[in-house]
């Protein structure tokens, strides 16, 4: 595990760079980890966080195709957002766990 | 007359009403499967069958054959479950009533829910393995097939039987090899996970094992749409992959059923206590197999794994005391690697699979996340054993918990 501060706020990452702690999320902390994977927030982007959060919150597994479904973005809207790996860059900005798959 | 109603008579319905027959009298209690097919499957021998090393008469028999004397059965479909009425609605309106649900509807291939895939192509250059009518029509294709790129596809999770496309490719590579024109075939396996594989060290393993046998892996790869005019895999990240033949492991879903019941969760599994196996909607309906939620693979293996604690809690239950066994997502997979060899993983919800031997410390005689040639008589030998022990009922010589005895770690 890793400390780093962000603008005036102390933060612990594990050796992927997620929080380890959820609750030391904010909007600055996401724009921080959204530059590192290229990506500029805009309010759209939010949306998506906050519903990840909410879901991460409610103990539900997230998956591409729930994000799909929660009438924010459609999984193509999703990829647009977040190329390329989009549940797990969107669940890194968004200060969640990375999201496990089960097999 | 108390009744216990089971709606499934696959794997897991089929050993549950084995279970249940013999601990509860004749005389007090009822037990009813519905199943709308009369035709059991040995899944895990499709896989086979694409490759000539099966034919479709090894691996069908009469579901009536193995569910036990004093059982009912009703071959129809089923409309819905009515959880607050205590009763399941058949295709015909007759209502049956229970004290005890089981549900065992398993899960099924829904490749319509990924656009291009079920169209022009199906099954002429696209091809499922997961049913009988695509492994043989699979099978014909390849015996004359010239050759040219043959991309497998995962569609996205959960799916049954998690190794089983990693065993296709294996023996893709064996079978082209075997007839002299592994040079004229190029496998490619694209999967929405991060690697060959999820848990970190089978992963690892089986990556090196489809890179010796050049399989290229194209991980995170979530298929969009099948482009049927030029014969393209394209994925939501807008990558296009083309392809001589494709086949794909389309999306799984649970029976439309779970859904007009409004116990469905996504792709209609229904939500189940991971531990107890007790429906989160009903405390007298319980889930077992493929139907169910539960954050491990939908198997066989997990299926009997689980109809040990179903078969503990129901009794429990039904005697009015509290639940004694608790479910640790046990699996234990036979893999299938080509050449006559297999290798072995073993494990659950907190543990990942580990080197080591299996089932017995140190002796074996199989070995966990290694290649052996007693891994694969293991999976051909365990054929018998399904017909003839699990499905019946019978005791098994392995732990319904993972054991962490004989792992390296």
């Amino acid at each position: 595990m890793t400390q780093v501060t962000i603008a005036t706020l102390q933060i612990d990452l594990n050796e992927e760079r997620y929080l380890t702690d959820s609750s030391q999320w904010n909007e600055e902390v996401a724009a921080e980890f959204a530059k590192e994977e290229g990506i500029e927030l805009t309010e759209k982007h939010f949306e998506v966080l906050n519903f990840l959060r909410q879901k991460h919150e409610e103990g539900v597994d997230i998956t591409i195709r729930k994000v799909g479904k929660s009438g924010i973005v459609d999984i193509k809207g999703f990829y647009a957002l977040f190329p390329k790996k989009p549940l797990k860059k969107s669940s890194r900005i968004a200060g969640i766990p990375k999201p496990t798959s089960c097999v | 007359m108390k009744r216990l109603l089971i709606l499934g008579g696959g794997t897991a319905g089929t050993i549950m009403a084995n279970k249940m027959r013999k601990d509860l009298s004749r005389d007090e209690w009822d037990i009813t499967i519905v199943d709308q097919y009369k035709t059991h499957y040995y899944q895990p021998g499709f896989l086979f069958i694409p490759f000539g090393m099966y034919k479709k008469q090894d691996v069908v028999k009469p579901k009536g054959d193995f569910f036990p004397t004093g059982t009912k059965v009703i071959y129809s479909k089923i409309d819905r479950i009515e959880g607050e009425k205590n009763q399941v609605l058949l295709d015909n309106g007759v209502a049956v009533k229970y004290d005890y649900l089981i549900i065992a509807t398993g899960a099924k291939i829904a490749p319509e829910e990924t656009p291009g895939l079920k169209e022009n192509l199906w099954h002429k250059s696209i091809y499922d393995f997961y049913t009988i009518e695509g492994a043989t029509a699979l099978s014909s294709y390849f015996k004359t097939w010239k050759g040219g790129h043959l991309v497998i596809n995962i569609a996205e999770l959960p799916y049954k039987c998690p190794v089983a496309p990693l065993e296709f490719a294996f023996f893709a590579d064996a079978f082209f090899t075997e007839r002299g024109m592994r040079d004229k075939v190029k496998i490619t396996y694209t999967t929405p996970l991060s690697g060959a594989f999820t848990k970190p060290r089978a992963s690892q393993m089986l990556g090196g094992l489809m890179d010796e046998k050049n399989i290229e892996v194209i991980p995170e790869f979530y298929v969009e749409r099948i482009d049927n005019e030029k014969k393209e895999i394209i994925s939501y990240g807008d990558e296009a992959i083309p392809f001589d033949c494709l086949v794909s492991i389309p999306t799984n879903m649970g029976d439309s059923m779970i859904e007009r019941s409004g116990l469905a969760e996504d792709l209609n599994f229904v939500a189940t206590d991971k531990n107890t196996l007790q429906s989160k909607a009903f405390d007298n309906v319980f889930v077992i197999g493929d139907a169910t939620n539960l954050p491990t693979s939908k198997a066989g293996s997990v299926a009997h794994f689980e109809a040990d604690v179903l078969h503990e809690n129901l009794i429990a239950a039904i005697e009015g005391r509290p639940f004694t066994a608790s479910f640790d997502g046990h699996a234990n997979c036979y893999i299938e690697t080509g050449f006559g060899k297999g290798t072995l993983i073993d494990f659950n919800y907190d543990t990942e699979p580990l080197p080591g031997s299996f089932p017995f410390p140190g002796l074996g005689p199989f070995g966990l996340l290694k290649e052996s040639r007693m891994n694969h008589y293991g999976k051909l030998l365990f054929r018998w054993i399904y017909w003839h022990i699990l499905i019946k009922g019978r005791e098994m010589p392995i732990s319904s918990q993972m054991t962490m005895a004989g792992k390296k770690f």
